[in-house]
């Protein structure tokens, strides 16, 4: 008889925090610098440089750890994790061990099965690597340290997910909390989210875990799918096979669809790690984890109920528009300057998923000021364009978050309501199409939607179609 | 008295009143260099055109009224482990041969803002590791009260300079002694204010949990005056304090009476040279004589702390040292053939014997399954050793005994034990671990002709009471200016 698995499954979660300012200096966090032109004495590790810590990371983290339910180490340390690596200028990486700053936390997760809590281990503060690059022409590698001293979270869950569904729906959950609280925009292709999948299969109902891999380069919540579909299939096959699961880190490898193996647990660096002597303890007061919990935004959950109580929308469509903070920043201020909150809400669903799905992003990489949706639902709304025109207009508001106001004036969009120049076309039509006409009156009512076409193509788009509709039933009654 | 003679408050002075110009105070310290240093080799890096240059801007400044300190215009030497802006800071190792650091130190600014022109970068043991400065990759420096022995160390260069008036005070760093052990042999007075004190922003770290910068001069006035411009509060260390308590100059008073003084017996036993013995105890007599209260106590522990100090020092060091590969500055090997084997080869060939004995030691106490047995243990005796001495200072305001169990050895001799060599730091690494603040001060000369100094030791925070009772040790000297011969001869 054929033996059934379960896979377990922890995850260890990297955020880039959105600070300004580096974790241990100055320098700026700014993607795209020319190369180490973002660096310091301290964050390109010159001799006898030293760390300060930045607040705000203890203040994203704290905020990160109280919005996944964690208790706070009220005197957290930092220490060295050493290993040698040009990408690491001082050669240790000063992140936090002994005590993390966040620990015993959950977060609630939800799939087809149902809810669950999945445990939080952990979440601690870490600085980022620099950047080698391989210059193929020189045959040398360059290290770029820009990147080196950026503001990292680790947030390691327990291993409580069983399927590659549980993940990507914890993940989710991660990600929207972060994004909520304005601590990283959580972008995986970007790298300011990445997550390394622990994974083992153990036979159903054995209460002891099975030897476990770590896949790293997973980019993608699809990639992490198929990873864990891998990485689950090759552990059965081995067991299957009589033979035992190695522990050792694996990279997945997400065109060809599998894994390879990294470094074993015997090749295992020891990391000496140590408290680092160059920063004092953070010390944490009750009143500071008050005024950081004041200051918590609305989260997800809160904000879903109250757009379907204040602003009367459906569960659905406001799982939609809260499901991104950047999504639901977008509704409110919109809807706030044109007071339609209905007709925000169809645009956003409507046509900037559409696009985003079409462009291949996500909803927060929207660009767009409020104000222009705004403005366009106003212009539809009063009749100045018709919706096929209006529909032209949000793709460029998309792409190039234009004043529609401004667009429709120069690209002469507006809609034609002007009833004598109207009219005037519609008598032409009448004239000309006799067939028509007859059809009309014998009866056949539909032939008046070929009338309108031929107006609305006249009229190159820019008419309104109730006008249009109104006058040619007067003409045609007449 | 020739100018390579006067202590730098007194040139300071004159200076102030234009009896001697800044210019004219850095060039007496280049004759000196110049007659001098082939002799004992204080100096890694002469930097006589940018002092020159330095001495006549800050001569300019002073005339024109925007520099009025005490030390405006005397002329400094800065151990080389301090990064200077565009002079050469090798830490005494090849492997920081080339390193030109693009920042200057914190403490180096201050003595900038306050008027110094800088000679040059001293000589020291390579990383601060070691006690007689034997181990610099260039060279040794010798004893300006007789070449045949070594200045100590680590921060041989600075206290060697005092003494041979190749400058008018140094700045030294202190992680187990090594500004209070050279400046004992050398015949200077040097002193360690409490961690903290001092930023230690551009000091290259050795064990930072226990370093700390101190002035290095030629009396405990010099040393009040030159702590007065350091300690300043500074955000780029985190370990930096706010110190409101900072007149140091004003426990210059010379009266002692009433203060209580403890003397450890364990500092008096075995292992302790019977003339530097004697002069503590002529040193207890004299504050007891201006009306102090001294007794001998048991201040216990004393033999951990050598071993827990090794272990936390070289533990650090070996993290510390860890970014001198090859990657961003410093050497590198010729060749090499990828990754590892430039890491490998870099550091090898960059790094003397005691460096790597230490990263070695240092890797191998942080590494998994000996972290608790060495290093946690380590650090829980240094929690005792401080508490060891807050118990102390309940009933003493300071603590007197030996800066070093012997005077300076001759050149070479201590090289071949290196365990030997770390017994040597027996009166001065708890300091270091219980965060202390203390002083060397000469107090006698032994029968090779060579100085002894006492130590000083202060609960946190008491440099003041140091420097009282330091400065009524002085002033009651026999031999008033414990001048090194290269001095005395010229000078009268």
């Amino acid at each position: 008889m054929a033996r059934e698995y379960e896979t377990v499954i922890g995850l260890e979660v990297h955020v880039e925090l959105a600070t300004k300012t580096k974790i241990f200096c100055g320098c700026s966090t700014e993607f795209g610098g020319e190369p180490n032109t973002h660096t310091c004495p301290v964050c390109t590790g010159m001799p006898g440089s030293l760390p300060v810590l930045n607040k705000q990371v203890v203040e994203y983290a704290m905020a990160v750890g109280l919005a996944a339910n964690c208790q706070i180490h009220q005197k957290c340390k930092f220490d060295r994790k050493n290993y040698f690596y040009p990408d690491n200028p001082q050669n240790y990486q000063i992140s936090q061990l002994y005590l993390p700053i966040c620990h015993d936390g959950w977060v609630e997760i939800e799939t087809e099965d149902g809810k669950k809590k999945v445990g939080i281990h952990e979440i601690h503060m870490e600085e980022d690597a620099g950047k080698l690059i391989h210059d193929d022409w020189e045959d040398c590698s360059l290290v770029d340290y820009n990147r080196s001293g950026v503001p990292l979270i680790e947030i390691v869950s327990e291993p409580d997910m069983r399927s590659a569904q549980e993940v990507i729906a914890y993940l989710d959950k991660l990600r929207t909390i972060i994004q909520y609280l304005g601590a990283s925009d959580c972008k995986l292709q970007e790298g300011s989210m990445r997550a390394d999948v622990n994974l083992s299969v153990r036979e159903k109902g054995s209460d002891t875990f099975g030897t476990r891999t770590e896949m790293k380069n997973l980019n993608s919540f699809k990639a992490i799918a198929r990873a864990i579909e891998g990485e689950r299939e090759r552990q059965i096959d081995l067991l299957e096979d009589g033979q035992a699961v190695v522990q050792e880190t694996r990279r997945w490898d997400d065109n060809k669809e599998c894994s390879y193996p990294m470094r074993s647990k015997e090749d295992a660096q020891d990391y000496r790690y140590f408290p680092d002597p160059d920063l004092v303890p953070v010390i944490i007061s009750d009143e500071w984890i008050a005024d950081i919990k004041s200051r918590q935004p609305e989260l997800r959950t809160e904000k879903l109920e109250r757009y379907k109580k204040e602003f009367d929308i459906p569960q659905y469509d406001a799982e939609i528009l809260t499901s991104s903070k950047k999504l639901a920043d977008i509704f409110e201020a919109s809807a706030a300057i044109c007071q339609k909150p209905k007709k925000v809400s169809n645009w956003l669903m409507g046509e900037a998923l559409r696009l985003l799905k079409e462009h291949n992003q996500e909803p927060e990489d929207l660009n767009f000021s409020p104000e222009n949706l705004a403005k366009l639902i106003q212009l539809a709304d009063e009749g100045t364009i018709n919706n096929k025109v209006a529909k032209e207009v949000f793709e460029k508001i998309y792409s190039e978050n234009i004043d529609p106001k401004q667009y429709v004036e120069e690209h002469g969009l507006k809609s034609v309501s002007d009833e004598g120049a109207l009219r005037s076309v519609i008598e032409e039509i009448v004239a000309a199409n006799p067939q028509s006409v007859e059809d009309y009156k014998g009866g056949k009512k539909k032939a008046i939607g070929f009338l309108v076409g031929q107006t609305m193509k006249a009229m190159k788009g820019k008419a309104d179609p109730g006008a249009v509709n109104k006058i040619l039933q007067e003409v045609l009654e007449k | 008295m020739d100018v390579q003679s006067l202590t730098a408050v007194r040139l300071g002075e004159k200076i102030k009143k234009k009896e001697l110009s800044a210019v004219e105070a850095a060039q007496a310290a280049f004759a000196q260099i110049a007659a001098c240093e082939k002799t004992y080799h204080c100096y890694v890096t002469v930097e006589e055109e940018k002092a020159m240059e330095q001495a006549e801007q800050v001569q300019k400044k002073i005339d024109e009224g925007q520099l009025t300190g005490p030390l405006a215009g005397v002329p400094v030497a800065i151990k080389d482990n301090m990064c200077t802006k565009g002079i050469l800071t090798t830490c005494s190792s090849r492997i920081l041969g080339n390193f030109v650091p693009t920042y200057t130190a914190e403490a180096v600014k201050c003595l900038e803002k306050a008027g110094a022109v800088i000679l040059g970068k001293t000589n020291m043991d390579e990383f601060a590791m070691g006690s007689t400065t034997e181990t610099s990759y260039y060279g040794v420096t010798r004893n300006p009260w007789n070449p045949e022995h070594v200045p100590g160390g680590s921060s041989g260069g600075s206290s060697a300079a005092v003494a041979a008036g190749e400058c008018f005070y140094a700045l030294g760093s202190d992680t187990g002694g090594s500004i209070r052990q050279p400046s004992s042999f050398c015949g200077v007075t040097g002193m360690k204010p409490t961690y903290g004190t001092i930023s230690r922003y551009g000091l290259i770290a050795y064990g930072s949990s226990l370093d700390q910068i101190g002035p290095v001069a030629k009396d405990v006035a010099d040393c009040a005056a030159i702590l007065e411009i350091l300690a300043v509060h500074d955000p780029k260390d985190s370990t930096s304090v706010k110190r409101e308590d900072t007149d140091f100059t004003s426990a210059l008073t010379g009266d002692v009476k009433g203060m209580k003084v403890g003397i450890p017996r364990d500092y008096l036993g075995e292992g302790l040279d019977s003339q530097v013995k004697e002069t503590v105890l002529k040193a207890a007599r004299s504050l007891e004589f201006q009306g102090a209260q001294v007794e001998e106590f048991d201040l216990s522990l004393v033999e951990y702390a050598i071993p827990a100090y090794y272990v936390i020092a070289s533990a650090e060091a070996s993290s510390n040292l860890s970014r001198f590969d090859g990657i961003k500055y410093g050497y590198r090997t010729e060749d090499y053939e990828g990754l590892h084997n430039m890491y490998k080869k870099t550091r090898s060939e960059g790094f003397g014997e005691e460096v790597k004995r230490r990263i070695m030691l240092g890797s191998f106490v942080l590494s998994s399954g000996y972290y608790d047995a060495y290093y946690l243990k380590a650090l829980r005796t240094k929690a005792l050793i401080k508490q060891a001495f807050d118990k102390a200072f309940e009933k003493y305001d300071v603590i007197l005994g030996p800066t070093a169990p012997s005077t300076a050895p001759k050149l070479g001799e201590s090289l071949e034990d290196p365990l030997k060599m770390y017994l040597g730091d027996i009166y001065t690494v708890s300091v270091n671990l219980a965060g202390l603040p203390a002083m060397s001060v000469p107090y006698g000369i032994d029968s090779q002709g060579l100085p002894i100094g006492v130590q000083l030791i202060g609960d946190s925070f008491q440099e003041k009471k140091i420097f009282r009772a330091g400065y009524g040790l002085e002033q009651a000297r026999e031999d008033q200016d414990l001048l090194a011969p290269v001095l005395r001869k010229e000078g009268r």
